[in-house]
């Protein structure tokens, strides 16, 4: 049953000419609210992780909850499928489910508001923003757990709730939701900020619909969906192929001993024009937190993002172009787990998709493909009790190498997610009882290629207090790609040096773990790999990366690149080497994976990073039989 | 007799002010710049204006004086090597920076980072570590940062050096015994450290405000030295004195030594200047829009005060200096037009013509259309010969130009260059939102005054846009900075951060600590020659809830505080918040910068006057001519400026021209001339409501009355609704703003527990 939208004036909005310019201006004004949805939301919400990370996504859509700006493309759509009620003036929802919104959000963690916005009691448009609270109960401090087995140990569940019911705040529900929370004072200003948000985009609106007529504004936002379904048709066009294209790619394990997980998508255009990705192939399930329930919209915009961005980075995709993008994505998979499956940590499967989708995409433009990225937001957990018995908790998104793109270097520690930056360690250490020993890049740790990956870095933590800390990271096993002759980047580790001096390595997944005063943990996120023939990068370059400790004296040699004691190139040994290096690689491989076979990368594995090699994933009988009962209902 | 002098440095023109101190009595100048020595200009200048005035330079005290210097320097990226000395561990925390990539997803795909201006090569690390609070973790070691100044010097050919150590605002100790020791190895370069220059929490925009301070240090003080030097000459016991990005006015000494703050020193003129002469017409809450060639420059000002904010941002340069909040967009009149194929969307700016090839309608080879092409084309810059000027205006090759938009996009020329007008007004309409509502205040309390080349071109549609009324276009817009230099007082300020919720710190505390900054402020005007019965002290202090990420400034002073202590100062915050984000919450405030700011006396200076007149000014008629408004062609009167006289009324569509700037008033419209030559442009009475774009306002009433019976359920939204709708009705009586912002908090102060 389809929820029941309730206006109190149903009459239906004209069809009216619109000039170009008008369209334009229109979307320029949309293109300020949602800006401004964004900079009050950064200025009121309290968590680090919203207010200095910036992990939240703002949407406006138009009257049929299709999205017209934004970035993860609309769910309200399937919002309104989906929900049995109605929907009224003054409403505003709260969710934080993923099994009730067809996984618009992913994980319990992130907080949807969406409101429908009124104008002289019609709907003229929706305003939706999401944002990752930093703790949302269940078993572990964060919400966070990687070991969980069922979606009920993650936290409390919100299934679309009114948390405003025409206008008024339903505070006993507010305040059972807080109840349930480690840091409800942080939620609940993170909460008042969404809402403040959605308030900005109501008003934009309204004035906006004001300004040129509201039958001029849900005209506008039609011709901008149209506008970019022309423009996203003549991109598939020329980027995607009628030849099917396969890629695949992995996250590395699932925290508790199962790995590699394998992404297998094809990517064709059919006989109409339209793209078909088709995930068949795809590993199971996993019975730990790491599935990620990819929204088959969300996808759709992680297209768009991608492409049209090249063409006119000034357009605002959005959901004009859905029809020309057919997703298919078999149930009881790692990509579209069964209920109760836990998904808090989707994090890296989600980043993962990017690298995927890039893989696909650049076998029909090698041009324009790029290596593989910082594809992940590894995330650092701290928690306990500071001197005063106050109870302190820390999440905080780490950055990695940008990778060789063909316009060039990619940048050290850097973040690719919009928006993302990182948290200040002054303003760290004045919060946290933490000092921050190191904050650097890691040398080497970029592929090597004409445009040098970026690298990863080295954060080091020095604990103040006793706590527990969790580590959520992956490409531990399987590296970072290069492509067309670039290689690698490096992998990613983690090493707990205690107050002893004794240094243990830590897995890349894993909670509950304790540390003492003065123990340290140096974080070591991964590089991006590297683009075109690191051969053929200028000696000068090289030595001048060498110079600013970017790329070791030895790691010089990677690029066939041979310094002098000064650091200066010898440019005869440099010759030599880079003859002798290239014929011994022959052609440039368009991908570089750094492994031959998962086979050949388990049987390094225990030697190479001291941990055992994961088993690998299977399916469970009851996945199968949800998935086969899903798929006979549709049919 | 003594004088004062106001020096503009612009582009073309140096502009300069002679003002009678004690008669307040003016005399004005204008030669042209010499951008590879400005202070030629100047000094050429000088001479102009006293010979002129029958002033012998002697008789000059005071020189005030406006520049672009630290600016360009960052724009032409011509700055010193620097130097960075950072804490063990941080030494790439340029490299790093914030790990932000600009763009929306998918914009990593083609971001280029540029390097940072202190180059990892010539980045040491000291051992050493401060706490947080400023407790000594461990001591410097002395020995080994020696080894490696002189590697360093030995290596690279450092021209400035930066010191920025972690949680240095909380203890700058280690960072003077590094300078001390720096010294002795680097003995003839600057050396900027990060306690001094801004001692403020975040390493990364701390360690990057004190490297650009380094990084335009020489290349300031060279010009600073070399003007000082020459002026002394021709003027015995003058003092020189700088505008600086926050609109106050700082001694030569301490501009060399923190050049960072000039940054803004350019607008900043141009705000002051535009605050002046706006009072003089009698409004002294403004939007204040200066159009240039290739950007504009917006800021917003209260009751004659300019709102203020601790950053200043030049191209992708961004410091934490205290600056009046201008916010500048890409658009001016050399802004290029596009239309891409895909999209067949109209797209203006940010790329510009610039100065050479410059808009096509300038015949100098120039191809692509700009907003000027647009602006010829419609007909709102005349390109009649019987102008004057040096400047070719070409009508045809404007046209010619804007006919790759007509035909991308399949419209009529003149549509198409309606369009390109229309687009990037609306772009500087966003900006003006900027500093406007998104700061919580309705621009429809303010009035827009508009100068640089191209600002009262696109004013009269700005108003429009804004409702901002009325517009006001002061004559002469170079001038207009050099009274802005002219009028500004003498200013200093010492800061620094003070973190603490409000229960862990006491009234006793923050006051020691502010008289203490107020002390430091003071004795930098003391050594400017400010007797200390001339100064005035105001407080700033930064607050926000615990935990959050922003800060809102309070202003104070010791009286107030005295009085209120931080009580006050909480209940102030509680309302700021709830004004601009909707609500506000019950939890601790907390402190994070505290500030003393030391201001002189203002100066009297007497504006020029402008004859009486009356009606329309027949006389000043140059001609007639077409403009294209609304998709119509329709005459239009083109006046001389130089003609108007006080109380002459002039109906739109109509142009104004002046040596260095055209006006344009559109239909519906009219300019009345004030008392000191001011055009003031209004809706005109019979037109009524043009408050917002023509093609609805015609529906604006109903839907008004509409909004007003509609009964908002919930409580902000309901708020906000009736604001409007009083404000609509008293904005003519002027009513106290205050007193509906302090309504509308008392009974909407909903606070959760």
């Amino acid at each position: 049953m389809a929820a029941k939208i309730i206006q109190g004036n149903n009459k239906k909005f004209k069809k009216v000419k619109l000039d170009l310019v008008t369209l334009d201006l229109i979307e320029n004004a949309l293109k300020n609210a949602r800006w401004e949805m964004d900079a009050v939301l950064f200025r009121t919400a309290m968590s680090p992780g919203i207010r200095e990370q910036h992990d939240e996504f703002p949407m406006i859509a138009n009257n049929d909850g299709k999205m017209v700006v934004g970035q993860f493309g609309s769910f309200i759509y399937g919002f309104i499928e989906g929900y049995e009620g109605t929907i009224e003036e003054g409403d505003i929802f709260l969710t934080n489910d993923p099994y009730s919104c067809r996984g618009a959000i992913s994980h319990l963690p992130d907080w949807l508001v969406l409101q429908p916005i009124f104008k002289d009691h019609r709907v003229i448009a929706w305003s939706a923003m999401f944002g990752h609270m930093t703790d949302v109960g269940g078993k572990v401090p964060g919400s966070l757990p990687v070991d969980s087995n069922q979606i009920y140990e993650e936290g409390i569940m919100i299934p679309p709730t009114k948390i405003y019911k025409k206008g008024k705040l339903n505070s006993e529900i507010l305040e059972l939701i807080l109840h349930n929370c480690r840091l409800p004072e942080w939620n609940r200003a993170d909460f008042n900020a969404l809402i403040a948000a959605l308030r900005i985009a109501e008003k934009r609106c309204i004035e906006i619909a004001d300004r040129f007529g509201d039958d001029y504004f849900i005209e506008a936002m039609e011709q901008m969906l149209d506008r970019n379904k022309r423009a996203m048709s003549a991109i598939i066009g020329m980027f995607v192929p009628e030849k099917k294209a396969y890629f695949e790619d992995y996250i590395c394990d699932d925290g508790i001993g199962m790995g590699p997980y394998k992404v297998a998508c094809t990517l064709h255009r059919d006989k109409n024009g339209v793209a078909v990705f088709d995930f068949e192939g795809t590993d199971p399930q996993s019975m730990s937190s790491v599935n990620f329930m990819l929204n088959e919209e969300m996808f759709k915009m992680f297209l768009g993002a991608f492409t049209i961005n090249i063409f006119d980075p000034q357009i605002l995709f959005n959901d004009g172009f859905y029809d020309l993008v057919d997703v298919r994505i078999p149930a009881g998979t790692i990509l579209k787990p069964m209920k109760p499956a836990s998904l808090s940590s989707r994090t890296h499967m989600l980043g993962r998709i990017f690298d995927i989708m890039g893989g696909l995409l650049g076998q029909g433009a090698p041009d324009a493909l790029n290596a593989a990225g910082f594809s992940d937001s590894p995330h650092f957990m701290y928690s306990g009790y500071d001197k005063h018995g106050e109870w302190f908790q820390l999440y905080q998104i780490g950055f990695g190498g940008i990778p060789g793109r063909p316009v060039g270097d990619g940048p050290d520690g850097h973040s690719l997610w919009p928006s993302f930056t990182n948290v200040p360690n002054e303003f760290l250490e004045a919060y946290f009882p933490l000092r921050i020993d190191t904050y650097e890049s890691i040398a080497d740790s970029g592929g090597a290629g004409l445009h040098r990956g970026g690298n990863g870095i080295r954060l080091g933590y020095r604990f103040l207090e006793p706590g527990e800390i969790s580590i959520h990271d992956d490409r531990w096993l399987t590296y970072p790609w290069g492509v067309n002759g670039g290689t690698p980047g490096g992998r990613s580790n983690k090493i707990l040096r205690r107050a002893d001096g004794t240094e243990e390595l830590m897995p890349a997944k894993k909670d509950h773990i304790k540390v003492e005063k003065d123990d340290v943990l140096f974080f070591n996120t991964w590089g991006g790999g590297g683009w075109g023939d690191p051969f053929k990068r200028p000696a000068e370059k090289v030595a001048k990366d060498v110079e600013r400790g970017l790329v070791s004296f030895d790691g010089a040699k990677r690029y066939g690149v041979v310094l002098n004691k000064d650091g200066s190139v010898d440019n005869d040994e440099t010759e030599k080497l880079r003859k002798k290096l290239s014929d011994e690689r022959g052609d440039v491989k368009l991908f570089d994976f750094g492994f031959t076979s998962i086979d050949e990368l388990k049987a390094r594995c225990k030697e190479e990073t001291s941990f055992d090699p994961p088993k690998a994933p299977v399916f469970q009988k009851w996945h199968q039989v949800a998935a086969q009962k899903l798929r006979e209902a549709a049919e | 007799m003594s004088y004062r002098l106001g020096v503009d440095v612009g582009g073309t023109f140096t502009d300069l002010l002679l003002v009678d101190e004690k008669t307040g009595e003016t005399k004005t100048a204008k030669v042209p710049s010499t951008p590879d020595d400005s202070s030629r200009g100047v000094l050429n200048g000088i001479e102009k204006v006293c010979a002129e005035a029958g002033v012998d330079p002697k008789e000059i005290t005071n020189v005030m004086h406006g520049t672009t210097v630290a600016t360009n320097t960052v724009l032409t990226n011509a700055g010193a090597k620097v130097g960075l000395i950072t804490t063990k561990g941080f030494g790439q925390v340029l490299q790093i920076a914030r790990s932000f990539v600009p763009g929306g997803l998918g914009g990593w795909v083609i971001f280029n980072k540029t390097d940072p201006l202190a180059p990892l090569e010539c980045t040491i690390e000291a051992e050493e570590r401060i706490g947080t609070k400023g407790d000594i973790v461990s001591p410097i070691d002395l020995d080994d940062l020696e080894k490696k100044l002189k590697k360093l010097k030995g290596k690279y050919d450092i021209e400035a050096l930066t010191i920025s150590f972690i949680n240095s605002f909380a203890n700058g100790a280690h960072e003077v015994k590094a300078r001390k020791l720096a010294q002795k190895i680097f003995t003839d370069i600057p050396i900027s450290i990060s306690s001094e220059v801004i001692p403020e929490m975040q390493e990364y925009e701390r360690t990057e405000t004190t490297v650009v301070n380094s990084y335009i240090r020489p290349v300031v003080s060279k010009y600073m030295r070399n003007l000082h030097k020459e002026t002394k000459k021709r003027m015995k016991d003058v003092q020189l004195h700088v505008l600086r990005s926050d609109g106050g006015l700082s001694s030569v000494e301490s501009a060399e030594n923190a050049p960072v703050n000039l940054l803004m020193s350019g607008p900043a003129g141009g705000v002051a200047g535009a605050i002046w002469i706006a009072e003089k017409a009698g409004y002294k809450n403004l939007l204040t829009f200066d159009m240039g060639g290739t950007s504009t420059d917006v800021a917003l000002v209260q009751n004659s005060s300019p709102l203020k904010r601790r950053e200043t941002r030049v191209a992708d340069v961004t410091v934490r200096a205290s600056s009046i909040d201008v916010r500048t967009c890409g658009a001016g009149g050399g802004s290029i037009a596009y239309s891409p194929e895909l999209t067949k969307s109209l797209r203006v700016g940010p790329q510009s013509a610039g100065a050479v090839p410059g808009p096509a309608a300038y015949a100098k080879g120039g191809e692509e259309p700009t907003v000027t092409d647009a602006n010829v084309a419609l007909g709102y810059l005349p390109s009649s010969s019987k102008l004057g000027g040096d400047m070719v205006i070409d009508s045809n090759l404007a046209k010619k130009s804007v006919e790759k938009i007509a035909s991308a996009m399949d419209l009529k020329v003149m549509n198409a260059a309606e369009g390109i007008y229309n687009i990037v007004n609306e772009n500087m309409f966003g900006a003006l939102r900027l500093v406007s509502v998104e700061q919580g205040h309705d621009p429809r309390d303010f009035a827009l005054i508009a100068f640089g080349g191209a600002g009262p071109l696109h004013a009269n549609a700005l108003g429009k846009l804004t409702g901002s009324w009325p517009v006001i276009i002061p004559p002469g817009p170079g001038v207009l900075c050099a009274y802005g230099d002219a009028t500004t007082r003498v200013r200093n300020e010492a800061s620094r951060s003070f973190i603490r919720t409000f229960p862990q710190t006491s009234d006793k505390e923050v006051n020691k600590i502010l008289k203490e900054l107020a002390e430091r402020s003071a004795k930098e005007l003391d050594a400017e020659g400010v007797s200390r019965k001339d100064q005035t002290t105001t407080y700033e202090i930064d607050v926000r809830y615990h935990g959050q990420g922003l800060v809102l400034t309070i202003e104070t002073d010791a009286k107030k505080f005295a009085k209120g202590g931080l009580s006050a100062v909480a209940k102030e915050f509680d309302k700021m918040h709830e004004q601009m984000y909707t609500f506000a919450l019950d939890h601790d405030q907390e402190l994070v910068n505290l500030r003393a700011i030391q201001q002189g006396k203002p100066t009297k200076v007497k504006a020029e006057r402008v004859g009486k007149g009356s009606g329309e000014p027949k006389e000043a008629v140059i001609e007639s001519t077409n403009v294209f408004v609304d998709g119509k062609n329709r005459k239009a009167k083109i006046y001389d400026r130089s003609l108007l006289k006080s109380g002459h009324s002039i109906p739109g569509p109509a142009i104004v021209t002046e040596m260095d700037s055209t006006t344009l008033i559109l239909p519906d419209h009219v300019g009345k001339v004030d008392g000191f030559g001011n055009i003031l442009i209004n809706p005109s009475k019979s037109s009524g409501k043009s408050t917002s774009s023509s093609r609805t306002s015609k529906s604006k009433t109903s839907k008004r009355k509409a909004a007003k019976k509609k009964a908002p359920k919930r409580k902000v939204a309901k708020k906000v609704a009736k604001k409007k709708i009083a404000k609509k009705k008293v904005a003519k009586k002027k009513a106290p703003k205050r007193k509906v912002a302090s309504k509308k908090s008392k009974k909407s102060k909903s606070r959760k527990r």
